[in-house]
């Protein structure tokens, strides 16, 4: 199995140029490292967590040299722990509210010491010196769920389900499993083939995975209301939104999320990037900026049409991108793509922005070869329609409750990014296991009737 | 600049500071390279009849990656010939005659003592150190710690030396013994010049949980070894100060034990000691630390007005008092500074689990149980609730009527005079041992009816 899931992956990835960014802690810096935790009671670092990890016992564990015991302590709350810790926005999230921030030291470095638990145990079970901290349970009257899309949504919940023996079978439409987890997410934080591990190991558990196969296309909502007990819908967001803009359609322009899951799934394509601009300023945007600019882009311009301070990406992302050399041009909209008499794309035509209106007149070009646009992801409002009883809002999120995941109807439930409109990786975990959760004591509490 | 000289029973130094007689004054090269770095005097590695050592010989307490909190060793007696040592001792002597050169000696027939004393007097050697300590090897051959247990037999070999000795003899006791001043009179009996302490104590430092051996490992097996360093301070402390303030005591006292900065230094000359001698400090940074003990000792000093460190001789030993006597009357309760304060709430896990119950955390009153001496069962919070700069509503508060003033709190925080332990207004003070004199209690110990 191991081989199968990874031989998907060629081995010339565009993203294989880009290192790690926080590599693994050798044993002896996170020991340092763990010894500087204060161990506080409440720990404001486990608020902070949306799946709530005991994040002081594990980190005593690394300290004590029970890595095993710290690797248990975090998968027990969040299944994705090692993914989580190599891509979670930490200085947001547990770094962030660490209490040494207060104190004006230097806060627990919280992601690198998970990541050191998650992966050292990990590869010591790959290496068969440590044996796997789960077994699947036996379960007399197991349930069958469907879960569609193999994203970090459906991951955690079926990874949750697995372990109290129920059937659990995932329906990706892509050929590689993992969401944007595998596609998405910025090489120097995670390559794919580490994504694919991370499936392997919920794979372990029992559960089932059925891929290039699309609920509503290959297989509609209706059979899989008809098959499992459970719908669960992990779906995340579609396709990269457009400007529509001239000149948009043709080679050179693709959306940013297309083209980072291109880099890293998809043979390396020849050639230097030349110059590039990226349109937007999220997340998505700083991520395209910098794995272009770190794989030698000539220049890298962030085209945006408001303010720096009015960006919706990290403040601490944005630093990181200028410090490897992305040049942020404020105040700039869009209005086409310049391409030359054979087609090529040669440049984006901008025009200056003031209170949130282009000022006539003030066109002008910035060269490229290559065009990212990052200004959001469609929604999937079609799953809905699968499935009765399904609502989507006005924004094109799927209508569940944020603690169970349930939606209208009683047989589906819904988690991560098709319901929150785009949160982080750790959000869909903490939703698909609060599913699972929810799922498991409904059922207990139904046997034991 | 203070004087720092010292004349300990005639034997003249530039400052207290000794190299105890352990593997940092092993050899001439090392005593000159410390004199040259400003230590006032070196206490020979203990001479005799040569050794074997094993390998390895040491183990130590790593406590939060201090590495060496304890050190525990099975080394021996010098390995080296007597008359190399002899030969070193004289070059020493020779090129730094203003400093203290001591021979650590141990040995077993009243004439071996007598042959040793010669051969080191005639090397030059300002005076001389009977090991009387050595926990573990020697002590099985019926030499240090195993005279050093026996006042009979110490007081006995002391007044061998006397005999012979030219120079003032120090004898080294080990606190391997129930109570010390049994072999620290044993030691003025003997005719002792001056009294050295402490010695290792008797310590097996861990195991080695993989091979079930203890540490340190020789082959497949292990021994007790002696245990110093910063960790054993507490208990060289009050050894010396059970000697100093013994009227019978009247020798100067050479201090050892867990010293490593100036403020231990310091500590255990207000306890009493004329010099000090440092072993595990220098076994881990080495000789420079010098530097900083004369320069904290000298600039302490001028702060205090004290002309010479004479002048801090001792000054502790009158306020170390009998339990019976402390006053009880006399209450501190803890106060928390809530502009300091990060919000870890360690003081509030230490109080309520570990002490009497009366730091809380929020803005509601809470009830409690009740205390002995202080019966209220419910805490009243704080109106409004106080908002920290660092740790906003997380700072803790104080219920002062109850605190009983351990200050186990202010011992976890970790940030330095956050909590401070603020003295409450007084009636007259009054002791134990006052109300027992008025027949208002009993004695302690035991139900009395
Ligand atoms: C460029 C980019 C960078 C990001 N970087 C970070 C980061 O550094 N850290 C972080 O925490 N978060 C990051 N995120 C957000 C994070 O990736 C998502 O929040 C998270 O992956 C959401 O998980 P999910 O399971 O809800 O959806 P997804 O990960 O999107 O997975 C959904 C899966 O469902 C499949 N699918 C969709 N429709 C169907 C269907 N009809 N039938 C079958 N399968 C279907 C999709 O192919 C996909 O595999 C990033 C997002 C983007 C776009
Ligand atoms: C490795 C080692 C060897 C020692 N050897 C001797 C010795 O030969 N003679 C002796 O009197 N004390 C010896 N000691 C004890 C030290 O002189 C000293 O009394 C003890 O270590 C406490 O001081 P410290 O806490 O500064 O280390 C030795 C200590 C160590 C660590
Ligand atoms: S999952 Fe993410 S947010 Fe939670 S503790 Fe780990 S690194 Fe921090
Ligand atoms: S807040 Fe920081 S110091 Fe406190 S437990 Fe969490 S990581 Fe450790
Ligand atoms: S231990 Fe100190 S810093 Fe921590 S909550 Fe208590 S008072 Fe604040």
């Amino acid at each position: 199995m191991t081989s199968e899931l990874l031989r998907i992956l060629p081995s010339d990835r565009r993203e294989n140029a880009l290192a790690d960014k926080k590599p693994l802690y050798l044993a002896a810096e996170a020991r340092a490292e763990a010894e500087r935790c204060l161990y506080c009671a409440d720990a404001p670092c486990i608020k902070a967590c949306p799946t709530e990890i005991e994040i002081p016992t594990f980190i005593k564990q690394i300290a004590t040299g029970n890595v095993d015991g710290s690797a248990k302590t975090i998968f027990d709350q969040n299944i994705l722990g090692y993914s989580c810790a190599r891509v979670c926005p930490v200085e947001v999230l547990c770094v962030g509210s660490c209490v040494y921030n207060g104190w004006n030291k230097e806060p627990i470095q919280i992601g690198r010491l998970q990541r050191f638990a998650t992966e050292t145990h990990g590869e010591s079970v790959k290496h068969g010196k440590k044996k796997p901290l789960y077994v699947a349970k036996k379960n007399a009257s197991p349930k069958k769920i469907a879960l569609i899309g193999a994203g970090p949504a459906s991951l955690a919940c079926a990874a949750s389900l697995a372990l109290e023996g129920h059937a659990c079978t995932i329906f990706e439409k892509r050929a590689v499993p993992g969401g944007l987890n595998t596609t998405g997410i910025a090489p120097y934080k995670l390559h794919a083939e580490d994504a694919l591990h991370e499936v392997e190991m919920v794979l372990g558990l029992g559960v089932e995975l059925k891929t290039s196969v699309e609920i509503g296309r290959q297989v509609s909502g209706s059979v899989l209301l008809k098959d499992f007990d459970v719908v669960y819908i992990g779906v995340g967001l579609g396709n990269d939104s457009k400007l529509g803009i001239p000149g948009e359609d043709g080679p050179g322009v693709m959306g940013a999320v297309e083209w980072i899951e291109e880099m890293k799934v998809s043979p390396a394509k020849k050639g230097s990037l030349g110059r590039v601009a990226v349109i937007g300023a999220g997340n998505t945007a700083i991520d395209v900026a910098r794995e272009c600019a770190l794989l030698g882009a000539d220049l890298v311009h962030m085209i945006y049409r408001r303010s720096k301070n009015e960006m919706s990406g990290y403040l601490h992302e944005m630093n990181g991108a200028r410090k490897e050399g992305v040049v942020l041009v404020e105040n700039r909209q869009p209005v086409a793509f310049v391409r030359d008499s054979n087609g090529a794309l040669t440049a984006v035509r901008v025009a200056k922005m003031e209170d949130g209106k282009i000022v006539p007149g003030s066109e002008g070009d910035i060269p490229c070869a290559h065009a990212f646009v990052a200004v959001g992801q469609s929604k999937l409002r079609e799953i809905a329609a699968e499935l009765p009883g399904v609502e989507v809002d006005a924004k094109g999120c799927v209508v569940a409750d944020p603690k169970t995941g349930a939606t209208g109807n009683e047989k589906v439930f819904a988690g991560g990014d098709c319901i929150n409109g785009g949160k982080e990786v750790v959000n869909a975990v903490a939703n698909g296991r609060d599913t699972a959760r929810f799922l498991i004591s409904r059922w207990l509490r139904a046997g034991a009737k | 600049m203070a004087d720092l000289s010292i004349d300990f029973c005639g034997i003249k130094s530039p400052n207290p500071f000794w190299l105890a007689s352990a593997p940092p004054a092993n050899s001439g090269d090392q005593v000159m390279r410390a004199f040259d770095a400003g230590w006032g005097g070196a206490v020979w590695k203990t001479l005799g009849d040569p050794i074997v050592n094993v390998s390895s010989r040491f183990g130590a307490v790593d406590y939060s990656n201090a590495k060496m909190m304890g050190l525990n060793n099975i080394e021996l007696i010098t390995d080296r010939t007597l008359d190399a040592n002899l030969r070193e001792i004289r070059e020493v002597k020779k090129r730094f005659p203003k400093h203290a050169v001591i021979a650590s000696l141990m040995t077993e027939t009243k004439n071996d003592w007598k042959v040793l004393i010669k051969k080191v007097e005639d090397a030059g050697c300002d005076g001389l150190e009977l090991n009387f300590g050595c926990p573990h090897g020697m002590c099985e051959r019926g030499m240090g710690s195993s005279v050093g247990q026996e006042p009979k037999l110490l007081a006995e070999i002391t007044s061998w030396t006397k005999e012979f000795a030219k120079t003032p003899v120090l004898v080294k006791l080990t606190p391997n013994t129930g109570d010390i001043l049994e072999p620290g009179l044993a030691a003025v009996a003997g005719g002792g010049d001056g009294i050295s302490l402490i010695n290792t104590i008797k310590s097996i430092i861990g195991i080695d949980l993989d091979r079930m051996v203890p540490i340190p490992r020789v082959g497949t097996g292990s021994s007790n070894g002696g245990y110093c360093g910063p960790a054993v301070k507490p208990i060289a402390l009050h050894m010396v100060a059970a000697l100093a303030r013994d009227p019978n005591i009247k020798i100067p006292i050479s201090g050892i034990g867990g010293i490593s900065t100036w403020r231990d230094a310091a500590e255990f000359i207000a306890l009493g000691c004329t010099s000090v001698q440092v072993c595990t400090a220098v076994m881990h940074y080495g000789f420079r630390i010098v530097r900083d003990l004369i320069d904290g000792l000298d600039r302490f000093l001028n702060e205090q007005g004290m002309k010479s460190v004479m002048d801090l001789r001792g000054r502790a030993i009158d306020a170390y008092k009998e339990w019976g006597d402390l006053d009880l009357n006399y209450k501190v309760v803890a106060k928390i500074d809530a502009n300091k304060c990060i919000g870890c709430q360690l003081c509030v896990a230490a109080c309520q689990d570990g002490a009497h119950q009366c730091i809380f955390t929020g803005p509601n009153d809470q009830k409690r149980p009740p205390q002995a001496h202080y019966p209220n069962d419910m805490a009243i919070a704080p109106k409004p609730q106080i908002v920290g700069k660092i740790a906003g509503n997380r700072v803790p508060w104080v219920d002062e009527p109850e605190c009983v003033g351990c200050n186990l709190c202010q011992l976890v925080c970790p940030v330095d005079g956050c909590i401070t332990m603020a003295e409450m207004p007084e009636d007259k003070p009054e002791t134990w041992n006052d109300r027992v004199a008025q027949g208002r209690d009993k004695q302690p110990g035991g139900i009395h009816d």
